[in-house]
């Protein structure tokens, strides 16, 4: 695989990726950073599983930050309104979500292309809207408040440092089953349904289930996210979850590269820290960030981090021709 | 007001808003028809042409006909310069790298809009005046009426266009078969451009004819472009008539909805139907089912 070309064994680069994840706080010990890290670290679980989605089966969805929101909602409701600790509703938002994206994905995935893209995008406006207006449940407009931290038996992730440990487990776990499926037999068979659905399908993949499956395996990596996302910021309001934030991941994974885990982690951090590097640049950050998505989209079709190692093989061997002409 | 007056007045607001979706549907059906791509920027032209209005009349001190004139030319100049620049650029993309293009231009359209015009709203003044008239026990605002002829006008002039005059025909050709209509010596890459300078003056139009009932603001674009979207699929994504009775069709949807059930649940309403249009019938009301090419 191309992709991971520079590094071979996916589990090396795994290894290697815990380690530097594990000593990166020796390095990072202002508060701020850390914070900045922990979100990091909950976008690139939402963008590992997009990247499965849209790399590897080749579907779209514009609605993503639907299911990091309900992800958030189910267990910050029940642990805002029903008094329940942040662990108990973890299942519920894994579950919940999951079956909320069935119920979606079964007639969604029926769809191509643009068709594809609008229905999740109505999907995650419609959530967005559902948000805002049921404001018993979750606050509306004005947000939820009094969401639980997350306590295990008597620990609680009460510091960022601890949190940045929990956020770390869960983007290691997720990013270890990623791996697992990309290569594994399912893998193959969503390569085989990216090239082509017809081949696949005469070859005897089922190829709508596969759509479906992991479309609502990428949902289940949102809701993780917006699990660890509504418990370590303890208010969730809708805002943070509208059209916007859905292209933004969309934006981490194409900036990162489709079609590469690693691409959506480095899409992820990318997009994740820049704004908050360029706070100077804060009035404009929006249109910067369109043209990126045009200028990269046209010039890098492939992603960022594709594009550029591309170009630096194109240069090395253009050098070397060059030099070969001399001699 | 009786329950049948109110009706009555959800239904005059229906059509209104319907028109202007159908407006800004018949723009997206024009790019999809000569080139298959959905173009999620047609938003960014409907507010583009309020916004360019308002700065002719207040900056330029234009009245207003010449003002939207104006507009109107300056956003189909916008429409064929996003095609050169971004889109021609493209060989052999595919719909995900085109979808990304597209809504990253309407990011950078409006993010250079609130730039330039700030984040509120302006109004632009009624084109003749504001007294109501009673139709019935209900009333229609006389913007209405500009809303809903301007719509028709521009319908009849985009059939008489493409059944008409050689361009349209051209156009129509490259759509259908571009290697047939490159042979026979049309330029396809002409009619793209001419597509897409087309759809940005159609949408400033809508922009424009709206913009004294609801004002025009820079974020507008997003919702009013993705119900112009909803009206098209409604109808049958690139059916011309389509496109007017999925507008009318969602307008009255919505405004019966939000009166008589509850506003805030009025956009649900419009992408539900949308969801359930792509669940069972992907091909709109008035598209005829198309066999998935392999």
């Amino acid at each position: 695989m191309k992709g991971v070309s520079f590094i071979r064994n996916p589990y090396t680069g795994f290894s290697v990726f815990t380690l530097a994840l594990l000593l990166l706080p020796l390095a990072v010990t202002n508060d701020y950073y850390l914070n900045v890290l922990i979100f990091i670290g909950i976008h690139s679980i939402i963008a590992i599983g997009l990247d499965l989605l849209m790399g590897y089966t080749g579907q779209i969805s514009l609605g993503h930050a639907a299911f990091f929101g309900l992800g958030g909602y189910i267990s910050g409701v029940l642990s805002a309104k029903m008094g329940w600790a942040a662990l108990a509703g973890l299942p519920f938002s894994i579950l919940g979500v999951g079956l909320i994206a069935w119920i979606i994905g079964v007639p969604t995935l029926k769809l191509h292309g643009h068709y594809l893209a609008m229905a999740t995008l109505g999907f995650g406006i419609i959530v967005f809207i559902f948000f805002n207006e049921l404001v018993p449940l979750t606050g509306g407009p004005s947000g939820l408040t009094g969401i639980k931290g997350v306590s295990f038996m008597g620990f609680t992730f009460d510091s960022d440092l601890k949190y940045y440990f929990l956020v770390v487990f869960a983007l290691l776990l997720s990013l270890f089953l990623s791996i697992n499926v990309v290569r594994s037999r399912v893998g193959r068979a969503l390569r085989a349904i990216h090239g082509s659905e017809v081949a696949s399908s005469v070859l005897g993949v089922n190829v709508p289930r596969f759509k479906v499956a992991i479309f609502v395996l990428s949902a289940v990596y949102a809701a993780l996210a917006g699990w660890l996302y509504a418990h370590y910021i303890t208010f969730l309001s809708p805002s943070s979850f509208g059209f916007l934030f859905s292209v933004k991941l969309v934006t981490m994974v194409v900036i990162g590269s489709l079609g590469s885990i690693w691409g959506g982690i480095f899409g992820a951090a990318l997009l994740t820290s820049l704004p908050e590097f360029l706070y100077i640049f804060e009035k404009y950050e929006t249109t910067v960030f369109g043209l990126i998505l045009v200028i990269v989209m046209i010039f890098m079709p492939k992603g960022l981090l594709r594009g550029l190692e591309d170009l630096a093989l194109r240069t090395l061997a253009s050098r070397k021709r060059r030099v070969g002409d001399q001699g | 007001m009786s329950l049948e007056q109110q009706i009555l007045q959800y239904l005059i607001t229906g059509v209104t808003v319907g028109s202007i979706y159908a407006l800004i549907g018949m723009g997206f059906n024009i790019i999809y028809n000569s080139t298959e791509i959905i173009n999620f920027a047609q938003g960014e032209f409907v507010m583009l042409g309020g916004l360019l209005t308002v700065t002719g009349m207040k900056v330029l001190h234009l009245p207003l006909p010449f003002a939207a004139l104006m507009a109107v030319i300056a956003v189909a100049f916008i429409g064929v310069l996003f095609d050169v620049l971004a889109i021609r650029p493209l060989k052999d993309a595919s719909p995900i790298t085109l979808i990304i293009i597209t809504i990253g231009a309407s990011i950078f359209f409006r993010g250079i809009a609130s730039l330039l015009w700030g984040k509120e709203p302006y109004p632009i003044p009624a084109f003749s005046g504001e007294d109501p008239i009673p139709f019935f026990g209900a009333v229609i605002q006389p913007q209405s009426l500009w809303v809903m002829g301007i719509t028709v006008l521009i319908v009849l002039g985009l059939r008489q266009f493409f059944n008409r005059t050689i361009i349209g025909k051209a156009m129509l050709a490259s759509a259908f078969q571009p290697r047939a209509a490159r042979l026979v010596g049309i330029d396809t890459r002409f009619m793209i451009l001419i597509s897409f300078g087309l759809s940005g003056f159609v949408g400033a139009a809508a922009g424009i004819v709206i913009a004294p009932i609801s004002m025009t603001q820079y974020d507008i674009g997003i919702m009013i472009g993705l119900k112009g979207f909803c009206a098209a699929i409604i109808g049958g994504l690139g059916n011309f008539w389509g496109v007017v009775l999925g507008g009318v069709t969602l307008g009255v949807l919505e405004s019966l909805g939000a009166g008589l059930i509850s506003s805030g649940y009025k956009d649900a309403i419009a992408f539900g139907i949308l969801l359930i249009m792509l669940f069972f019938r992907p091909q709109g009301i008035l598209g005829k089912g198309k066999e998935d090419r392999v």
